[in-house]
């Protein structure tokens, strides 16, 4: 039982593929029962009604089959006895950074949460495994209200405002995933926003996965009360390991009267992770909700970001990006349900597959009866590289009455040859040009991002293009 | 609710058909007996009404009343080259005039005989993929009647080949067929005419399989109008070889439940299907069409365009897929179902699927909800015509853009008559 750190392994490897000896203070063991989750209750000491809440979510677990009707045959290689369902460094989130574990400090700073991005980021919520490692929030921004937490304190510290929402965005039993995170979810934030405040600064958070065959479930909710604004990042990245490892968060946001709520996600987990997530946003009258997705890692991921226009001139967006390497699987798209009058959508999806990689869009836009004035725009375009890159794309439309205008657009093409030519004539070598067509394909979207982010990006896929040529 | 001599417990009383024909039903009979009826969770019936699937309310037709008058009711093109007349699964009528030496245009009952080993070649050969299994497994066990057309290498039917499908009873099923065959070369036109002889709520599975060869070229088009309390399963499968071009057009005038499966394989390089459907739906009509666009060959064109115009309380569900297999390369596909929503009770869902596996391809697919152009009604109306007729004029200009695909012109005249009796106008 050692704390000191090893020198690292494959540091040769991408980025993200280094992983340090941890000593984990509290472990769950492998496999899920009832017992695993008095377990887990227990160590976080929580309430009673996260312990019922928990409990019913393992119920729905159990009772929930697997989507395979219509997904992908690989989540039958989910075993979900060898998965470790709580693991913790410490209860505590660490609040200075000095207090922050050195090895944990390491890791974070070859992940590029450096000094410096601190000043711009008003907080830094970095998930070490489980437990938010570290949390800091500008006073600045604690000032205006802002409730910037760990999931955990957030059902302790403010559970007036937190169990008000929690899980009505997402029912645990809104499909298999979502229920197990119910029943053994630990991390991930909660933020509220006080009416009126508008957060200058985006919100973020870094998670990461450390240990073999341990699955991170974590839980956010973000709720953002009238005329609030706030813009919150998550970024992923997880060490390499040889068996695989299930990652399956739950993330909800309200947006009440007026508010707008950005969620940034650039995934990019290690390619033996399956990733799982159920991400959705209630926004209420005129408040707008938009979800910025880009994956770039894992083995699997199913995410199909959605939000609920329950409010009438409520708007829905979501920008999705998909890079599908050798032997990846992005099956990522939207929900867009609008449920009052004069709501509108938005969909914009670009997907690139590369190598023997695969890249789905599933979508799901649903008008109901007797509304009027609602509008959704859906735009999905692939690029499909290598012989074997395969793309498909599976929306699923339905408008009910008349008075709304929907439209869905897919487009499969390639990059041109002779664009390809054209750049090499000018010295660019054809994997340098094959690269620059492809951040080309994906700008319009990647501007979204916010600076540091798109230059991360464009970094991301410029490496995973190495090698794709020939 | 099971009738007496239900069409899916009473087994089918063998007809006078060659013994590998007899053999062929009797395993499709015991196919239909193994497989499951379809469930919500079946993808291929997402959105589907499945209590409509529930056949066992029907039994097998009894011979017409009054042949003489459905015969005479037969009334469309003129001007062909053969017509036949079924009517409950039996043969009413048939004339042929200018048929070009060689072509057979018969009974499947009588080609099952004389030309076994052409029929037995296509005759429902090909995997049924989009859901309708089990029907099409009843189709093939209780099939007492269907129409063989084959065209030989290089030979042209230039006067369109017409067949009329009476059904006529309460509860009565029917099961008509027709199989095109044209091999190198050839070409011909052929409509169907499905039709209910009253008002019954009657049953029929369909199923029209279409064989081309290379270079041939077939216009094929289904005029459905069964009554309005009609359970109809229209099932297709297309197969088009090098070069070779289809035209098919699906009209769905009538019926109270139709199901719709149409399955196209791009098998030979150059190869073309057009799949084209007009879908007037009213009342509480649903309508529920499945489209396969199979890319096996390279440079092949696959282009198909649905227009659904909904009023009253009436349901349309499009799932169509474009699939690319590995060795298709340059594949050009399109796909587009537009829906014309006219009234605050109806609904319309679509699925257009994506799924390459190729490179260097060209596909594009897309799905529009709207509504009547508010600004084209006002033009109307102020020129003097009723907001009714104003309506009606745009819904029949909207479902008209797809019949002007077809390349024959009296055809297109033809069938835009008859959608302007179905329209009102």
């Amino acid at each position: 039982m050692s704390t000191e750190t090893k020198p690292e392994i494959d540091i040769d490897r991408s980025v993200g593929d280094f992983r340090y000896e941890m000593d984990y203070a509290y472990d769950a063991g492998v496999g899920l029962t009832e017992a695993t989750i008095d377990y887990i209750s227990d160590v976080k000491g929580d309430p009673d009604w996260v312990r019922t809440f928990r409990k019913e979510g393992y119920r729905k677990f159990l009772e929930k089959p697997m989507p395979t009707n219509w997904a992908t045959k690989d989540l039958e290689n989910i075993v979900f006895e060898n998965i470790r369902y709580y693991l913790a460094q410490g209860q505590q989130p660490k609040r200075s950074w000095d207090e922050v574990p050195d090895d944990i400090k390491k890791t974070f700073e070859r992940l590029g949460i450096p000094e410096q991005e601190r000043k711009f980021l008003a907080g830094v919520e970095a998930q070490f495994d489980s437990e938010a490692a570290y949390s800091n929030i500008k006073a600045a921004v604690g000032e205006q209200g802002v409730i910037f937490v760990g999931s955990t304190e957030g059902l302790k510290e403010y559970p007036e405002i937190f169990k008000k929402w929690f899980g009505k965005v997402i029912p645990s039993g809104d499909n298999k995933f979502s229920a197990l995170n119910s029943a053994v979810f630990s991390g991930g934030s909660f933020i509220y926003v006080p009416p009126g405040v508008k957060v200058k600064h985006p919100l973020q958070a870094y998670f990461r996965i450390n240990a073999q065959n341990f699955g991170q479930f974590e839980r956010t909710l973000i709720i953002a009360d009238e005329g609030a604004e706030v813009m919150y990042m998550e970024g992923c990245t997880a060490p390499k390991f040889e068996t695989s490892t299930l990652h399956s968060a739950v993330v909800e946001l309200v947006a009440m009267k007026g508010a707008k709520i950005q969620y940034i996600t650039v995934q990019n987990w290690s390619s033996n992770v399956f990733n799982l997530v159920t991400k959705r946003g209630l926004a209420h009258e005129d408040a707008e909700i938009k979800w910025i997705d880009c994956n770039i890692g894992s083995r699997l991921t199913m995410k199909y970001p959605g939000v609920v226009m329950k409010g009438k001139g409520a708007r829905g967006e979501v920008v999705s990006i998909a890079l599908a390497g050798d032997g990846q699987h992005q099956d990522t798209g939207a929900k867009m349900i609008h449920a009052a009058d004069n709501t509108t959508s938005n969909i914009v999806s670009k997907s690139i597959s590369l190598g023997s990689g695969r890249a789905t869009y599933r979508g799901m836009v649903h008008v109901p009866k007797h509304l009027k004035g609602c509008k959704n725009n859906t735009e999905c375009d692939a690029l499909l590289i290598n012989t074997h890159s395969r793309t498909d794309t599976y929306p699923a439309i339905s408008v009910r009455g008349q008075g709304n205008a929907v439209q869905h657009e897919a487009s499969v093409s390639q990059i041109s040859a002779e664009q390809i030519f054209y750049m090499q004539q000018r010295g660019l070598s054809e994997g340098a040009a094959m690269s620059l067509a492809v951040n080309g394909f994906v700008n319009d979207l990647v501007q979204q991002f916010p600076m540091e982010y798109s230059v991360e990006l464009k970094r991301l896929i410029d490496l995973e293009m190495e090698g794709s040529v020939g | 609710m099971s009738a007496t001599n239900s069409i899916t417990s009473t087994p089918p009383v063998p007809g006078r058909w060659p013994e590998w024909f007899q053999h062929d039903q009797q395993r499709a009979w015991d196919l239909f007996q193994s497989l499951p009826l379809p469930s919500r969770r079946d993808e291929p019936w997402r959105f589907a009404n499945i209590k409509a699937t529930d056949l066992s309310g029907f039994s097998a037709a009894a011979p017409v009343r009054d042949a003489a008058d459905l015969v005479s009711r037969s009334s469309g093109l003129t001007g062909l080259s053969a017509k036949l007349v079924f009517g409950n699964d039996a043969l009413l009528h048939s004339e042929t005039a200018d048929l070009p030496s060689g072509v057979l245009v018969m009974p499947l009952e009588k080609a099952a005989k004389e030309h076994g080993d052409l029929v037995r070649k296509s005759f429902m050969t090909s995997e049924v993929r989009l859901g309708s299994k089990k029907f099409a497994a009843l189709h093939k066990a209780r099939l007492r009647a269907g129409t063989f057309v084959h065209v030989p290498k290089g030979v042209a039917v230039h006067k369109p080949i017409e067949i009329w499908h009476w059904v006529e009873g309460e509860s009565a099923a029917v099961f008509p067929h027709t199989l095109i065959v044209l091999e190198e070369g050839a070409s011909a036109t052929v409509i169907d005419r499905f039709v209910s002889a009253g008002n019954d709520a009657s049953l029929a599975v369909a199923v029209n399989d279409l064989s081309l060869g290379a270079g041939s070229r077939l216009s094929y088009v289904g005029v459905q109008d069964w009554s309005g309390r009609t359970t109809a399963f229209h099932l297709n499968t297309t197969e088009v070889e090098k070069d070779g071009t289809s035209i098919a057009l699906q009209m769905n005038l009538g019926g109270a439940y139709i199901r719709g499966e149409s399955d196209s394989h791009l098998l030979g390089e150059g190869s073309r299907s057009v799949m084209l459907s007009i879908n007037p739906a009213s009342g509480e009509r649903e309508i529920d069409q499945r489209t396969f666009q199979d890319h096996f060959a390279p440079r092949a064109t696959s282009d198909l365009l649905y227009h659904n115009a909904l009023a009253d309380s009436s349901k349309t569900i499009f799932a169509g897929l474009i699939k690319v297999e590995d060795a298709a390369h340059e594949t050009d596909a399109y796909q587009k179902v537009r829906n014309l929503m006219l009234s605050d009770e109806a609904e319309a869902n679509s699925m257009p699927g994506l799924e390459i596996l190729a490179d260097n391809v060209r596909c594009t697919h897309g799905a529009t909800s709207g509504e009547l152009n508010q600004d084209e009604l006002f033009y109307m109306m102020a020129r003097g015509i009723s907001p009714k007729q104003a309506a009606q004029l745009i819904v029949r200009g909207f479902l008209g853009t797809v019949l002007e695909r077809l390349e024959n012109e009296e055809l297109q005249s033809h069938l835009g008559a008859i959608l302007d009796r179905k329209l009102e106008i």
